[in-house]
Formats: structure tokens, sequence, C-alpha cells
């Protein structure tokens, strides 16, 4: 092991928290592996992994959400069983999950009621909204008791989630992925968030994959490699290189942008856009932007400025109120999702599972969901098995889909898998304008590299490929310009050299730049 | 007389509307915590016999009604065994429910059919208040007790799901059960016990029918009634004070048709309560606040872990 | 307890389990039987010799079976589609209406009589679940709901023809229509009551809609819009005008029951329980006991035939009344429920572990 614990636990008090070799294993893969750590009292604890490293189902043991197979968990020294989430607030080990638990159509008030102990049973949010303000005066957390969830945004909604735990007052905050959702000025509100909890004695769990939040905020840092825990160190004497190969385990090279020939044509046109969101609101406003044949553009934003309702608006999944959406010479604006896939418009959805695929049919089926109406998979009406068939195993092959069969459910595919097969699926009919959200969400290195590697062919193959990405690295390393949007509008555009991870945060956060 | 006429319809229209409301009120709290019971109808029909034999038995109609809540409540939590612990598929085990209660029913219903009950549920004069212009004598002048118990209980449960600790519970674990099972929320229990209190109204509601509506047991008698009641929460929104209100409007409008049957057939009047459902789900489906109503979770199923 | 999800449940396991359900609901029966007061065992006896061992109660069997499985096959389509179709009862009367009509007052002789009345059944059976469907589709009014409150509709429609315009000339009091023109009569199977043409068509049917539903792009937009609707928007798949063939189809067949049962068994229209012994509802057993799958609804659609049969069997020997059949079905359905659960889910004694 690499930088083993400071002190033997006999000649201090105990840490607050303690695991000793939790294991927990699901069919056919080990989660946790004797997962050992330690987290004290005033203390930051990074906990640093890739996608699928094992943190989600480390902090599920802690919360309650799911039981170890093998393994103890100790708090101040003496065992524990937490069954429920109900006896982890009751010990006080609180979460702020990645996916936030609020109910979008209560106040703020209301989501911190809920299951609080002590709330009277009339006039239950009376006294809360006093309490509500003191707590956020004190930790920096300035939220109105009384607005509806939906009102806020994604910061504020995270926000609310701290406040459900520290009303609760709880001891241990685990914190899971907490930026993912934040402009990097947000997260730095964040971290201030979290010094004052440490200075008030709280011990922090931080789960993270980002390599610069551990150094900025963390005073020890645990790396979960494959479920198993390949080091526990401390911040102040690690370096961002050391941390990553401690991470990753090997050097990874980073996506190779090159291109074999210069951007063409405009393709794509987009034109004064309004689009409204389920809720009946302009989401999306006075969009203005072109995609040229053979160039990558990205989209920054923090989620929930637009971003879902432009890509169904672009792929003919939502009506725009007003605008025009050109592809070539053919006018597309209004018009369904067919004919936007008549037209060449392919489209790797953000919602993989409830809008990608059909989990329950087969792979096969999932290959062909778009292109079961044309030949050679269609004969009039009638549907050619055999070519189905073989069109499946022929993908699966070439693009490296791991499944049972061709004819297995893709629910029992992993998620990369299933984003490899949705890929493949979109790129067999070459199409001339690619949207791409959030591709790579959720993978693990090696599928998103081949992700990567899949949409600079398609750029380089002359499509014109549009990607809506919350991670900044990946658009600076893939576009070759950049569009930032911020309350549904376009508030900047950037070739890669103007751009960087600061003033796309700005953007992103509003600020102007 | 312009009065009359409006007294009659109201009276009459909110006779009729009682047992829709009854049971309307009972599966909304049960949506409201996300468990659709397709039920209502064997539920209301069960209640309808166990309140007019029970009634019968014991010359005393409110233990008619009780008996009718407590088989309603039982047949509910049928339907909460299969949907919320198995996981069946709720759409089929409340038609189930259906099935066998208007099935048992007619089967054990045979000895009691074509008999009037002797005493059925007393008629109400509420004095002072009968003498309000316009609204006092069809509200309360010779209306069934349980008329007001349903529109009280409609203000209490408004009350209740609005301004209360237990409302935001139960409307929690309709919307978003993870949210309110991370928070040590008993996400089964909400659910059993809010759809054993739709199977108590609804069993409340077959009982108006047999007890005090038309004091007798018929076969078949709630005649699609659970049905319109489940239409009445889409169409109210999942909100009670407006269920009051969409309940009233059909009854009225039923008895509106009732008064203009003599230049039709009556089997078009028989016709009307379907087709006005049909035309309120609608209505219903145009507007927003039905879209927007609806609990997120409704008809979901919860697995802690699963999103 | 637990409940862990099992990832392909055998077609084997599956099928012994749903037997056993059968089996067991049965079962729930004899002892309700009991409880009314007949003995269980003379019911079985009654039953053995009246149904199985009399090749005429084979024939009423079949009787049953054909409007269920024409129905529940057309249901088993629908609800694939996530259409939840609770009408087929008043399809079925839909299509009776229509054959009726046709019969008493169309065109046509011979064949092309029986033709025409199969066909004006299918479309009014199939028009009437079109509805529904396009609200659901459309402005996503609840299917449920409306398909059932039509089945009320359908009922006095029915109700309203034979007291009034379409009553008989020459029946008297009663209230049904003159008699079919013979032309538009079904024929039977010499020496029992079944119009065997009605069997082909059912089993054509069956056939058909399994065909439909695993060869053809119809077939495969349905699984699509059933499964996930958002993958089907998404791929392209117009749900609306899926479902709408898929109301037509599921509807249709309920009304080509209905046509089977006026010309095949009672030859004229006549109140709408006489037509149907609540077939489209139990239909929905049908369809669910198969999985929804058309080619089961044959072998489903002969056992709830079974039940009805035994039923008969039972009320004429033993006195019972007719609801016990509905009871019998209710709980089959409640078991099979039930059952879902073993075929879904491997259940875990204990704790979280292992």
């Amino acid at each position: 092991m690499d930088g083993a614990e400071a002190s033997p636990p006999s000649q201090e008090t105990p840490p607050f928290l303690e695991l000793r070799s939790l294991t927990k294993r699901f069919p056919g893969v080990v989660a946790n592996d004797r997962v050992s750590l330690s987290v004290r009292a005033g203390e930051v604890h990074a906990l640093l992994g890739e996608n699928g490293a094992g943190k989600s189902t480390l902090v599920s043991m802690l919360y309650g959400l799911l039981q170890p197979d093998e393994g103890e968990i100790l708090l101040a020294g003496r065992r524990v069983w937490i069954r429920s989430p109900k006896d982890a607030l009751s010990l006080g080990i609180g979460l702020v999950p990645q996916h936030f638990l609020l109910v979008k159509k209560h106040t703020v008030a209301e989501n911190v009621a809920l299951g609080l102990p002590g709330v009277p049973f009339l006039a239950p949010t009376r006294g809360l909204e006093v309490q509500l303000r003191q707590l956020g005066e004190r930790y920096g957390l300035p939220v109105d008791p009384r607005a509806y969830v939906w009102q806020l945004s994604a910061g504020e909604q995270q926000r609310v989630e701290i406040l459900k735990v520290l009303v609760r007052d709880v001891r241990l905050l685990i914190l899971d992925e907490p930026t993912s959702v934040l402009t990097p000025q947000e997260a730095r509100g964040l971290f201030q968030v979290l010094r004052r909890m440490k200075e008030e004695g709280h011990a922090v769990i931080f789960i993270t994959h980002k390599l610069e939040e551990v150094l900025e905020v963390a005073d020890r840092v645990t790396v979960l490699r494959r479920g198993r825990v390949v080091a526990t160190l401390p911040v102040a004497g690690a370096s961002r290189a050391r941390l990553a190969r401690l991470m990753v385990g090997e050097e990874v090279a980073p996506p190779k942008a090159e291109r074999t020939r210069p951007p063409g044509e405009p393709l794509l046109f987009v034109e004064d856009l309004w689009v409204k969101s389920d809720r009946g609101y302009f989401a999306v406003k006075d969009v203005n932007f072109e995609v040229r044949a053979g160039e990558i553009v990205g989209l920054a934003g923090v989620a929930g400025n637009g971003q879902s309702e432009l890509i169904e608006a672009l792929t003919g999944l939502r009506r725009p109120s007003r605008g025009w959406i050109r592809l070539g010479e053919r006018d597309l604006t209004g018009r369904d999702a067919r004919v936007y896939f008549e037209a060449g418009v392919a489209h790797v959805p953000e919602d993989r599972t409830h809008r990608g695929v059909v989990p329950s049919l087969s792979v096969a089926e999932n290959l062909i969901l778009k292109h079961y109406r044309y030949p050679p998979f269609a004969r009039g009406p009638l549907l050619d098995r055999r070519a189905v068939r073989a069109f499946a195993a022929d993908t699966v092959e070439r693009y490296r889909v791991v499944a049972p069969s061709v004819d297995a459910p893709v629910r029992l595919l992993s998620g990369g898998n299933i984003q490899k097969l949705i890929l493949a699926r979109e790129l067999y009919a070459r199409p001339r304008l690619l949207v791409a959200a959030h591709p790579t969400y959720g993978l693990d290195v090696g599928a998103a590299a081949q992700v990567h590697r899949l949409l600079l062919a398609e750029r380089d193959r002359g499509a014109a490929v549009f990607l809506v990405s919350e991670d900044l690295e990946e658009i600076l390393a893939l576009s070759d310009r950049i569009l930032v949007i911020f309350d549904g509008k376009i508030v900047a555009e950037l070739s890669p050299g103007e751009a960087s991870k600061e003033r796309l945060g700005l953007l992103m956060a509003g600020v102007a730049a | 007389m312009v009065e009359s006429w409006w007294v009659s319809t109201l009276a009459r229209g909110l006779a009729f509307s009682a047992p829709l409301l009854l049971a309307a009120l009972g599966e909304l709290v049960a949506e409201r915590s996300g468990v659709i019971n397709l039920g209502v109808e064997g539920m209301m029909i069960l209640g309808a016999l166990s309140g007019f034999a029970v009634a019968d038995a014991s010359g005393n109609p409110w233990l008619g009604v009780m008996a009718a809540a407590g088989v309603g409540t039982l047949a509910a939590l049928l339907h909460a065994f299969f949907s919320i612990t198995l996981r069946a598929n709720t759409y089929v085990s409340g038609l189930a429910l259906t099935m066998v209660g208007l099935g048992l029913s007619g089967l054990l219903g045979k000895p009691f059919a074509g008999r009037p009950l002797a005493h059925p549920l007393p008629k109400l004069d509420i004095p002072g208040l009968s003498s309000i212009p316009w609204l006092g004598p069809g509200l309360f002048q010779g209306q069934n007790a349980l008329l007001y118990l349903a529109l009280l209980a409609a203000f209490l449960l408004w009350y209740f799901l609005y301004r209360t600790r237990g409302g935001i519970t139960l409307r929690s674990v309709g919307e978003n059960p993870a949210a309110a099972d991370a928070l040590g929320v008993n996400v089964y229990l909400v659910r059993y016990l809010a759809t054993a209190f739709g199977g108590a109204m609804a069993g409340v509601a077959g009982a108006y029918l047999s007890v005090a509506y038309r004091p007798s047991w018929t076969e078949g008698m709630t005649a699609g009634m659970g049905w319109i009641a489940l239409a009445i929460v889409i169409f109210a929104a999942w909100d009670p004070l407006r269920a009051v209100a969409a309940a009233f409007l059909f009854g009225a409008f039923y008895h509106l048709a009732y008064r203009f049957q003599a230049h039709l057939p009556p089997e078009f009047l028989k016709m009307t309560p379907y087709l006005f459902t049909v035309l309120f789900l609608v209505l219903g489906a145009l507007g927003k606040s039905v879209r927007l109503g609806a609990p997120e979770a409704l008809g979901r199923p919860y697995v802690r872990g699963e999103r | 307890m637990r409940l862990v999800p099992r990832e392909q449940p055998g077609p084997a396991f599956v099928l012994a389990v749903s037997a056993l359900a059968v089996l067991l609901a049965f079962a729930a029966s004899l002892v309700l039987l009991a409880l009314y007061g007949a003995s269980p065992v003379e019911a079985l006896r009654v039953v053995y010799q009246g149904v199985l061992a009399d090749p005429r109660g084979f024939a009423e069997v079949l009787r049953r079976a054909v409007p269920l499985t024409l129905a529940g096959a057309g249901l088993a389509l629908a609800f694939r589609a996530q259409f939840w179709n609770i009408g087929a009862e008043g399809q079925l009367l839909l299509g009776a209406v229509a054959a009726s009509g046709v019969a008493l007052f169309g065109p046509g002789e011979g064949i092309t009589k029986l033709f025409l009345m199969g066909l004006a059944a299918f479309v009014a059976g199939g028009l009437w679940a079109a509805l529904p469907a396009y609200l659901k589709g459309r402005l996503s009014v609840n299917d449920v709901i409306t398909t059932l409150m039509l089945n009320y509709v359908a009922i006095y429609l029915v109700e309203w023809l034979i007291h009034g315009p379409w009553k008989g000339r020459s029946v008297f009091g009663f209230a049904y229509t003159d008699r079919f023109p013979a032309s538009a009569w079904l024929p039977t199977w010499p020496g029992t009551a079944l119009a065997w043409p009605g069997v082909l068509l059912a089993v054509a049917f069956a056939v058909f809609f399994a065909w439909l539903l695993f060869a053809t792009r119809l077939g495969f937009e349905i699984r699509v819009v059933g499964e996930n609707p958002e993958a089907a928007r998404y791929a392209g798949i117009r749900a609306l005008s899926t479902l709408f063939w898929v109301a037509l189809l599921s509807g249709g067949v309920a009304g080509l029951a209905g046509f089977v049962e006026v010309a095949g068994t009672h030859h004229r229209l006549l109140a709408p329980l006489q037509i149907s012994l609540g077939y489209g509802y139990t239909a929905i057993i049908v369809a669910w006991l198969g999985r929804n799958h058309p080619l089961t609804t044959l072998l489903t659609g002969l056992l709830i035939g079974f039940v009805f049969a035994a039923g008969d069997v039972a009320k004429v020997a033993l006195a019972t009344p007719f609801q016990l059949v509905q009871v019998v079905n209710g709980l089959i359905l409640f078991f099979l429920i039930a059952a879902e659960v073993p075929i879904r889910y491997r259940i875990v004694w204990g704790s979280d572990r292992g």
C-alpha cells in the first residue's frame, strides 16, 4: 500500500468512521473488494476513482442502501449495522447524492421537513423556514425556503440537499460527485461550505473523479480502482501526476484531434430558435448557429440551461415555437424524428436506457431500431430476420460490443456496451449530422476513448458533429468550435485556442468573460 | 319556477354525486401515494353488499357503513399486497379485484336481492343553514348524512394534504419515493395505508348506495360508478376540492339529462353518465393542470436502489 | 423476505408455475363451492361427466373458447402496445350490432352475406376501439377508463336497438330483433351448437397476430411502442398510427367474436347479457394468462372456455349461480398475478446477504 495510516489507532481517540475490509459482490463482479479506510472528525476525506471503481457501491453501503457481504463498519470505535437510510441518519451519517433526491413539485421547506423528527403535525414548515435561513447564513448556503424546487438551478438544489442533511445534525457528510452539476465557480463556493463544515467539526467524505478538486479541498485522499483501495495518502504531499497514475493505473493518451482535412461547407443552420420546456416556459431563446460538414461544434453549459430542449429540437423530438432548423437546403423545422432521421440526422441521446434503447428487446432488434423500416431489413411490410441477424452479428463484432448473444436482451449489457450499440446503430446510415449528448457520461476510460475515436472518425468522414457535454475536458479536446449556453441563450462562441476551463466556467455561470 | 328548478338540480345532483365523491376521495389518496387501484368498482360493490347485509341483520345502518368500510379495506389490502409487495402489474391486480368483487357480490348477494331495507340511513335537515337562500334548501334539506361526511372529508383531506406533516409525507411518496425513503420514510407503509384508506372510502361509497340512496341490494348496482370515480380523480387533477366540484358537476349534469329525458329513449339517459365521463376526461386532458397534477411515481412500484 | 430478479426464466418454468397457479385457483374454487353448500366431489364428477367425458361437452368448451380466443388474441396485441383495452366487451357488442344490421337489412346472399356481416363486425368493433386509442395517442386520455365507459355505452346502444328501432315485428313483448334469414346463419357441427367457422377464425387470427407481432414492421413497432414509448418516438415510430392499427385489429377481432355469437348461436340481436357472458372482460384473463402471446391464447382460451362450460354443467346439476364462473375466473387471474412473483424473482429468505 502506498502511504499507510498515519498512526496506530490505540494511541489516540478512534477515527470517527472506520471501514474494515468491506466487500460487496454483484452477479459477475466484485464491486468492493476488502475496502478499508478511516475518516476523522474535522477532515475532508476524498474518495478518488474512475467511473466504475466502486465509489457508489461504497457510499450505498455507508448510507444503508446496500448491505456489505463481508467486513464491518465502525463509528467512533463501535461496530454498527446500517440497514437503511434511517439508520444512517440516526447514526449521524448524511448523504448528498449525485442525482438529487428532491420532490420537484414541493417547496424547499417541505423537502426539508419530509421525514424530519420533531416537525409538528400542523403547520410543519413554519418553524423550519427560520431555521433554514439561519443555517443558510451560517454555512453560506442561501436559498429561499418557500421556493419550489423545480424553479431552482442545479446549484441551488444541491444547497437544499446539503441543508436537508445539516438540519438533521449529522456528523459525517458524504457528497457523491457534488461538482458534476456545478460551474467551476459554483464548485469553489461549495468548497468554502465544506471548509466551514470542517471547522465546525464535521467529517466529510468527498467523492470525485476530478484530481484538481482533491488537491483543492481534501485533507486526505483514498484512491479506488476496480473495487480496491490502491492508496490512502495525505493530499499535502501528493502531486497531480501521482494521483492520476494511482487512479487510472496506466497512462492514457488524450484523444488526438488532428484532422485529415479542413471543415467543409456549413450544413446545419439554426436560426432564431425558441423552444419551450415541458413546463411551458422558454428553455431555448433566440439561438443561432451553424455547424459545418467535417466539423465538431461543442456545446458547453451547466445542466438544465436548455441543452436538453435544444437537442430535442435538433432531432425532431420537440417542436420549436419559433425559428428554423435547416440541414443543407432542407427545411426540417417542425418535422418529427423520422423525417430528421431520413434527412441524415443521427442522435446519441442523453438518456441511454430510457430513450436510446428498448432494454427488453434483443441486441439485434435494438440495432435496427431506426433501420427496420428500410431495406435490407424490411421487405415491404415484412422484416427480413436473417438480414437483421447477419447485420447484428457483424456490427457487434466490429464495434466490440460485449453481449451474451445478439438475441440477448439489451438490459443485460453494461452502460459502455449499450453506448457502443447506440453509436453503431446511429452511424450505420452514415449520417450527415451527428448530435451526441453526453456521449461518454458514466463510461470507463476504455469505452470513452473508443467513443471519442468514433466521433473524430465521423468528423473526418465529413459529418457535422454537434457535441453536448458537461465534461469540459472532452469539449476542449474534441471541438473545432465551442458554444456556451446559459439560461437558454448562446452566450459565447470560442475557438479551442481561446477557451480554457476557467473562461468556459465563467461563461457557463452567466458571467461575461 | 326558477328557484325550485335550481334547488332540485342542486339537491339531486349532490345526492347522486355523493358516492362518486366518497370513492374518488379514497382513490385520490391512494393515487397521491403512487398506487393506482382499478378495483374501485369491485370494492364499492362489496361495500354495497356487506353494508346492506349488516344493516339488514343488525337493524343499524351505521353498523352497515362500518362493515362496508372494513370490507373495502380488506379488499384494498389485497391489491396493496399484490401491487406494492409483490410488484405485480397494478392494472391487472386492480382489474382482478373488480372482477372478483362483481362476481363474489353476485354470488353471495342472491338472498338479499329485491328486499327493501327496514332502517336506512336517516336524511337530515340542518336547521338554520337550510334557510340560506339559493344554497340552503338544496344543500341542507333532506340530504343524507353521508353526503355531509363526504363534503367534510374533502375539506379535511385538502387540509391534510397541503397543510400537515402527514400530507407532505404522503405527497412525497407519490412524487419521489426514493427521496422519501432516503429520509427514513417507510414508503411501503405509507402506500399500504393510503390504499387501505381508498378501500374504506370505496366501501362507504358502496354502502351509500345500498343503505341510503336506494336502500336495497341489486346485483351490479354500482353500475360503473367506481370507474367514474377514477375518472373524477383525473379530472380533478388529484385535488380534493376540485373533486367536490367535479363530482357535483357530474351529478348535476346527470340530473339535468334526467329532466330532459321526456324527449329521448330511456337508454340514452342511461348512457349519459358514461358519455359524460369520456367527455370529462377529454376536457381534462386539454387543460394543463391534469398533465402536471399527476403524481410522478403514479403506478410505479418502488424498489430501493432502482431509479 | 427479499425478491431478487431472475435474468431469464425458462419457458418450461413459466409454464409449470402458471399451471400450478391455475390448479390452485381451481382448488380455491372448490373450497368456495363447499362454503356455498355444494359438494366439491360431486362437482368434480359432474364436470368430468358433463364436459370432459362427453364429446358434446367438448363442443361446448370450443363454443365458449371461440369468442374468448378471438378477443383474447386481440387484447394480447393491444396489451403488448400498452394500449389498455378493457373494452373488448363493448367492441364485441358493436360487432354483434353491425353483423345484425347487415343480416337484417343488408344486401348479399349466402357466403357473401356472411362475409359482409363479418367485415362489418370487424370494422365496427375496430372503430369502437380506435376512438379511445386516438384519445390516448393524441391527448393522453386514460384508455382504461374510456374503453370501459364505452362498454356501457355499447350495452345501452344494444338495449335501445332491441327495444326501439330494431325490435322485431313478430316477437310481441320480447326485446329482440327478428330472426336472421337463414343465409345469415353460420353452419354448426352436426349434433352440436358449435359454429365451426368460428373455430377456424379464432385459430387463423391467433396465428396471424403472432406472425404480425414477430415478423412484420408493424409488429416490431407495436413491441417498441409498448416496451419503451420514449424510445419509439426517438426511433421515428409514429405511435398514433401504430396505436390506431392495434386498436383496429384488437377491436376488430372482438367485433368478429360478436359476429360469431349472433350468426352462430342466437341468430338475432338480443339483450347484451345474452349475447356475451362477459367474454370481453374474461378475454383479459385469456390474454394475460397467455402472457400476451397471441398463439398462447389458443390454449388459454380453451382453458377459460372449459371454466364456462363447467359452470353451465354445474348450474344445471348443482343449481350453482352463473356468477360462480366469474369468481373462478377472477381467482385464476389473482393466482396468476401472484405467480408472476416466482417467475420474475427468486425469493430469498433472510437478510440482504448473499
